[in-house]
């Protein structure tokens, strides 16, 4: 049996050797603040909300510089919805410069890969790409970089979250139990890695037929409040399921952009103004 | 069922599908449980049709036996704690959930995949490889991200050696319950042109269904309870499909 002063050293002990290993946590150059989508499951949004976020953020304060990095390395898609494509230039330094559309310097694996090529990566090597994605970029000065995350809580959550500091996380996701769930993971590893939760976005939430506007709750009703009141979270925003917003992303024109006056867009303005009320003041 | 783990525990399966997709969110896990309750319907008396995610005891989903499941989830302590963990832990388990999970006799084994081309899909398809797997049903969505993200998942399969049984496009369309109005929300056949242009059947279209959606959140069966609904007709179609490729004879 252990004395309580032993078993304090002990534990000190173990917790020095369990953290040799473990990246050391750094800020990026330049980059003010981080904001982390993301959401646990698949296909409720990410990228999309992503995308309308870091233009949203722009339009609302027009001084803030915002870029967009996507760490999606098995499935990019934000070059897609930005209308960006091609090899990305080299700076002075070596550093890669991030390409421009719409005021947003944007990073992704899908600029570094062929449009068709698989990345079949194990986690080892998904690891040293993200840190490239994270360390060789030249950002300039940055007051909000939007991460968008993969699906799932595996190696990219946790290369990412170990490496940087980050300000605060969106939960994306859709009203069905399968999507909340997921999303409830999400939040989880967030907490479990100290990364602070600024709120849910229930995106999909509701369709109105064009045609005879009778709205129908296709992937189920209003499922993200209940979820985001056991959290203990706030829902940012709700976004209805339009056929304009995926015309948008597919053209490659989001629709902040594209349409601004839409309410779908001002839906993304809303948001924005809720995520950056969030945020702790940027440092200095 | 024994609990007890045999070698070669997969000996007595004699077609195994993957559903894969790139991208994530287009219906993977849908498209699994639906055909694995297609496969049981359109099956004889006495066919066993089982989805794998991976475990040791299968569980029966049903009276009569004729589906198990395994999932990770099982082996959680609560339904919404999060799987936190790197490549290496995953590969380990998914040998464990291929390799020591006591199936028995099974004419379909349907296994359901995460999106992407990672740990798990190179773990799984190591691990099935001597099993001879019928090949892959890869689910898209219309929309362009989609399409492109499933791409990838095809050229996958391809380098993988993993024969492509065929495309499903999900989520195509939504009709209006209320005025029949067909809208594309997630677009249009993006998903028959990807498997034309990738040289691969395209095994059909399933439309958005509130009633799908509705039955696998209240864990009801779909194919049994609502024959009428959009989906319905696609569902079966593709399951006919895969019966026709992989016939089993009774038992």
């Amino acid at each position: 049996m252990f004395s309580g002063a032993e078993s304090e050293t002990l534990k000190q002990r173990r917790t020095q050797i369990m953290s040799r290993g473990l990246p050391k946590q750094k800020p990026i150059d330049g980059v003010k603040q981080v904001i982390v989508v993301a959401s646990g499951k698949g296909g409720v949004g990410k990228s999309t909300t992503a995308v309308n976020l870091a233009l949203a953020l722009s339009v609302n304060d027009s001084s803030k510089a915002v870029g967009l990095l996507d760490v999606d390395v098995y499935g990019p898609s934000i070059p897609k919805m930005m209308n960006l494509k091609g090899d990305p230039e080299l700076s002075q330094s070596n550093l890669m410069r991030p390409l421009l559309n719409y005021g947003i310097a944007c990073m992704s694996m899908g600029f570094l890969v062929e449009e068709t090529a698989p990345i079949v990566w194990r986690g080892l090597m998904v690891m040293s790409a993200i840190e490239k994605l994270l360390r060789q970029v030249d950002w300039g000065q940055l007051d909000y970089l939007v991460v968008d995350m993969p699906p799932g809580t595996g190696d990219v959550q946790l290369s990412v979250s170990q490496n940087i500091p980050i300000s605060g996380a969106v939960i994306v996701s859709t009203p069905q139990d399968i999507a909340l769930m997921d999303a409830h993971k999400g939040a989880e590893m967030f907490r479990k890695v100290h990364v602070p939760v600024l709120g849910l976005v229930q995106n999909m939430s509701v369709f109105q037929c064009p045609k005879c506007k009778h709205k129908t709750h296709i992937f189920g009703a209003d499922g993200a409040r209940r979820l985001a009141r056991t959290l203990d979270l706030d829902i940012l925003g709700d976004i209805p399921l339009h056929l304009n917003i995926r015309e948008a992303s597919d053209t490659g024109q989001p629709i902040v952009f594209s349409q601004p006056e839409s309410d779908e867009a001002k839906a993304y303005l809303r948001i924005a103004t809720e995520v950056v009320r969030r945020l702790p003041p940027p440092p200095e | 069922m024994e609990a007890a783990a045999e070698p070669g525990n997969l000996a007595g399966v004699r077609h195994i599908i993957l559903v894969l997709s790139g991208k994530g969110g287009v219906g993977k896990s849908t498209i699994s449980t639906e055909l694995a309750l297609a496969l049981r319907h359109a099956g004889k008396k006495g066919k066993a049709v089982h989805q794998c995610d991976s475990g040791w005891v299968p569980v029966f989903v049903d009276q009569e036996q004729s589906i198990s499941l395994m999932s990770v989830g099982f082996l959680l302590e609560k339904p919404d704690e999060a799987v936190v963990w790197r490549g290496p832990k995953k590969n380990a388990l998914i040998k464990q959930f291929v390799s020591d999970v006591a199936w028995g006799q099974l004419d379909y084994l349907v296994v359901d995949t995460p999106p992407g081309t990672s740990d798990e899909h190179m773990a799984v398809v190591d691990a099935l490889r001597p099993y001879s797997p019928l090949g892959a049903l890869v689910v898209t969505t219309p929309q362009a991200v989609s399409v492109g993200d499933v791409r990838r998942e095809l050229t996958f399969c391809k380098k993988v050696g993993l024969r492509v049984i065929g495309v499903v496009e999900n989520m195509s369309g939504f009709v209006c319950p209320h005025c029949e109005e067909c809208t594309n929300i997630f677009s249009r056949g993006g998903g028959e042109e990807l498997a034309r242009h990738a040289g691969v059947p395209f095994l059909g279209s399933v439309p958005l269904d509130p009633e799908l959606t509705r039955s696998l959140e209240e864990g009801r069966d779909f194919i049994q309870g609502f024959p009428e609904s959009p989906a319905f007709p696609a569902l079966s179609c593709i399951a006919q499909k895969i019966l026709n490729e992989a016939p089993v004879g009774l038992s």
